[in-house]
């Protein structure tokens, strides 16, 4: 008889179903999972150290490297820890637009996790779906930002600039027809705010038909449900958060739990699960875009009866007006200064978290009043959650794997930093 | 960030249930901040887990925090004025104002509890060489990794760890790059020789340019 032992199998780095570069050690009896040890790091780039090693401005480009699908959120908690270190708050209209595009942000991470997670499970046209309205928010970014992904957009002390008065539209080319890009172009004739407004209005349809697609389909549910289940002592003790804690049916969300910036003011719920499953947790997050789109609506009421300034008025920590610099000796000389040396910021340290899409991303800032920062840590929410990989996957099968890497919402910016 | 009110409660409780055993109890900028000796770190871990007053069942983040070269800068800035500035970047000038630090390696643990909306801070000074303290990943299996990943970064050794592996860094790496006295460029590079048909390791032919001297300066503007 032959010898039967256990199979060791290298799951990634280079595997489409390992979101990016997860080196996955698989100890298997059969098709049975007996122990998973992932090998993080292949993307450590010393985010932390290289902070310190640059004024406290400059580093705001690295947060949005970190979870690279929800830039915004993570920027806004490192510009949050400076601003608490500075005792600064930013005016109300700048609250209003973080948290209008932190919600766009967390709308654009579920899409490309319900994209990815349904390619990774055998769902492909979801994916497709998902990415038609992406781009729409990808515009937003754009428009706003100059940039579509890494948008450096909030500062400390507010947001870099005020909201464009029009959005940007499509030209005709030689693949594209006059006709066709004035259909393009029939919700972008306004301000961003309007484009902003109709897609908060028409995104609830969409977030119909994914779930047409997937919330009743036979398949969708043989492959999520009672999979990578996570009872609500465990997950607390493994340190989830956000849809992973929420999923398994504790009602914690920082932004009704400990409200920053405008969120107390704001109308929504806060969806939780019942059985801590895959299938809950796809749940959870649908129920959060559609969510979202109420918030987001509410932040474009408010934001287009309230103008205001966005940022603080203390050149001291941020740049005077291009007309200033260019008549004003002083905001010269403020000018220069912030751009050369930065800002020092007090002494002592500081813990900001937001709730981000994927949980609870933190930031502790250690200054000793120097214009870099000490020590920084970004506490990335998707780290606790693949430590938890060995124990979500024991005992289930191998295509599982896939499911409960997918569920976890895993973007290795953010976990090897 | 929890409110003045909800802290000062939270210290109450600290101050009453824990006493001499807290060095040091601090409310600054939204957070409470217990500081600890290393061995009552797991008693006390243990009481701020279970006890229904406190019952802090996550624990957020571990972070690793070198004190090196806390409160020195590139540039002198109080003497400047009277002998003006140099162009090139001295390092390791001193600010009397800040340091002073019992150790040079600290263990920072965030604590978080739903049931009671509460968060707290631990700080645990490390005086010994190598740093060592207990490990809390018996208490919480979230530590596995965050230990790990300050064992790899700052080289901490945390006692009773069932598997301190690196984590971070490369197969093989050595040093523990998070610590000041690393260099930011590192000590070796790596490419792929054509010759030997495979990557190679080499020492870093980068230097390491300031282009922003730290500096400190006292003047700060404080509160808005």
């Amino acid at each position: 008889m032959p010898e039967i032992r256990n199979m060791t199998l290298n799951f990634g780095p280079q595997h489409p179903a390992a979101h990016g570069v997860l080196r996955l050690v698989l100890e298997m009896d059969g098709e049975v999972i007996e122990r998973a040890d992932p090998h993080i790091g292949l993307l450590h780039r010393g985010t932390e150290k290289l902070a310190e090693s640059k004024p406290f401005n400059q580093s705001i480009g690295y947060m949005d490297r970190l979870d690279y699908v929800s830039m915004m959120c993570n920027e806004h908690a490192y510009v949050m820890a400076i601003e608490r270190l500075l005792g600064i708050t930013p005016p109300v209209r700048a609250q209003y637009i973080r948290v209008m595009f932190d919600e766009i942000t967390r709308v654009l991470n579920h899409l490309m996790w319900l994209g990815a997670h349904g390619l990774d499970i055998g769902a492909m046209t979801i994916f497709l779906y998902c990415f038609r309205e992406r781009e729409d928010l990808m515009d937003c970014y754009e428009t706003v930002s100059g940039t579509r992904m890494h948008a450096t957009y909030y500062r400390p002390g507010g947001v870099y600039r005020d909201l464009p008065d029009r959005m940007p539209q499509y030209e005709a080319s030689k693949w594209r027809s006059e006709k066709e890009c004035r259909e393009l172009n029939a919700n972008r004739q306004g301000s961003m705010l309007d484009f902003i407004e109709d897609f908060a209005k028409r995104f609830p349809a969409c977030v119909d038909e994914y779930e047409t697609l997937l919330t009743d389909n036979r398949i969708w549910k043989q492959r999520t449900v009672d999979i990578g289940i996570v009872t609500p002592e465990r997950a607390q003790a493994l340190g989830f958060t956000g849809p992973m804690l929420r999923g398994s049916g504790i009602a914690w969300d920082l932004r009704k739990k400990q409200p920053y910036e405008v969120y107390a003011d704001l109308d929504f719920d806060i969806p939780v699960g019942v059985n801590g499953d895959c299938y809950d947790r796809y749940l959870v997050r649908v129920e959060e875009m559609r969510q979202s789109a109420r918030i987001i609506s509410q932040c474009v009421q408010w934001l287009k009866a309230n103008p205001g300034p966005v940022i603080i008025n203390d050149h001291k920590l941020t740049p005077p007006s291009r007309g200033e610099m260019k008549g004003d000796m002083e905001s010269l000389i403020h000018h220069f200064k912030l751009f050369t040396e930065g800002y020092c910021v007090p002494a002592g340290e500081a813990y900001a978290a937001v709730e981000h899409p994927k949980g609870e991303f933190g930031v502790y800032l250690v200054s000793d009043g120097a214009n870099k920062p000490y020590r920084l840590k970004a506490r990335a929410p998707g780290f606790a959650h693949l430590a938890a990989m060995n124990e979500l996957a024991t005992g289930h099968m191998l295509a599982d794997v896939v499911a409960i890497i997918g569920t976890m919402d895993i973007v290795f910016g953010e976990i090897d930093r | 960030m929890i409110s003045p009110a909800k802290a000062e409660t939270l210290s109450g409780l600290l101050r009453e249930r824990f006493g001499e055993t807290l060095q040091d109890l601090i409310y600054d900028r939204g957070d409470v901040t217990a500081v600890l000796a290393s061995a009552d770190l797991l008693a006390v871990a243990a009481a701020l887990r279970d006890e229904p007053a406190f019952s802090f069942k996550l624990l957020l983040d571990v972070s690793g925090v070198d004190y090196q070269t806390y409160g020195k800068a590139d540039w002198t800035t109080h003497q400047a004025t009277a002998g003006g500035f140099s162009r090139g970047v001295s390092k390791g000038v001193e600010d009397a104002e800040n340091g002073a630090f019992p150790a040079r390696f600290a263990v920072v643990y965030h604590l978080l509890s739903v049931q009671n909306n509460l968060r707290l801070r631990l700080k645990v000074f490390l005086p010994n060489d190598p740093p060592r303290l207990p490990t809390v990943s018996e208490l919480w299996p979230s530590a596995d990794w965050y230990e790990r990943e300050a064992f790899d970064l700052f080289g901490i050794l945390f006692e009773g760890h069932p598997d301190l592996r690196r984590l971070l860094t490369d197969y093989g790496f050595i040093g523990h790059p998070f610590r000041k006295d690393f260099p930011l460029e590192g000590y070796v590079e790596v490419r792929y020789d054509a010759e030997k048909q495979r990557v190679v390791y080499q020492p870093v032919s980068i230097e390491n340019r300031t282009l922003v001297p730290r500096v400190i300066r006292n003047d700060v503007i404080k509160g808005h």
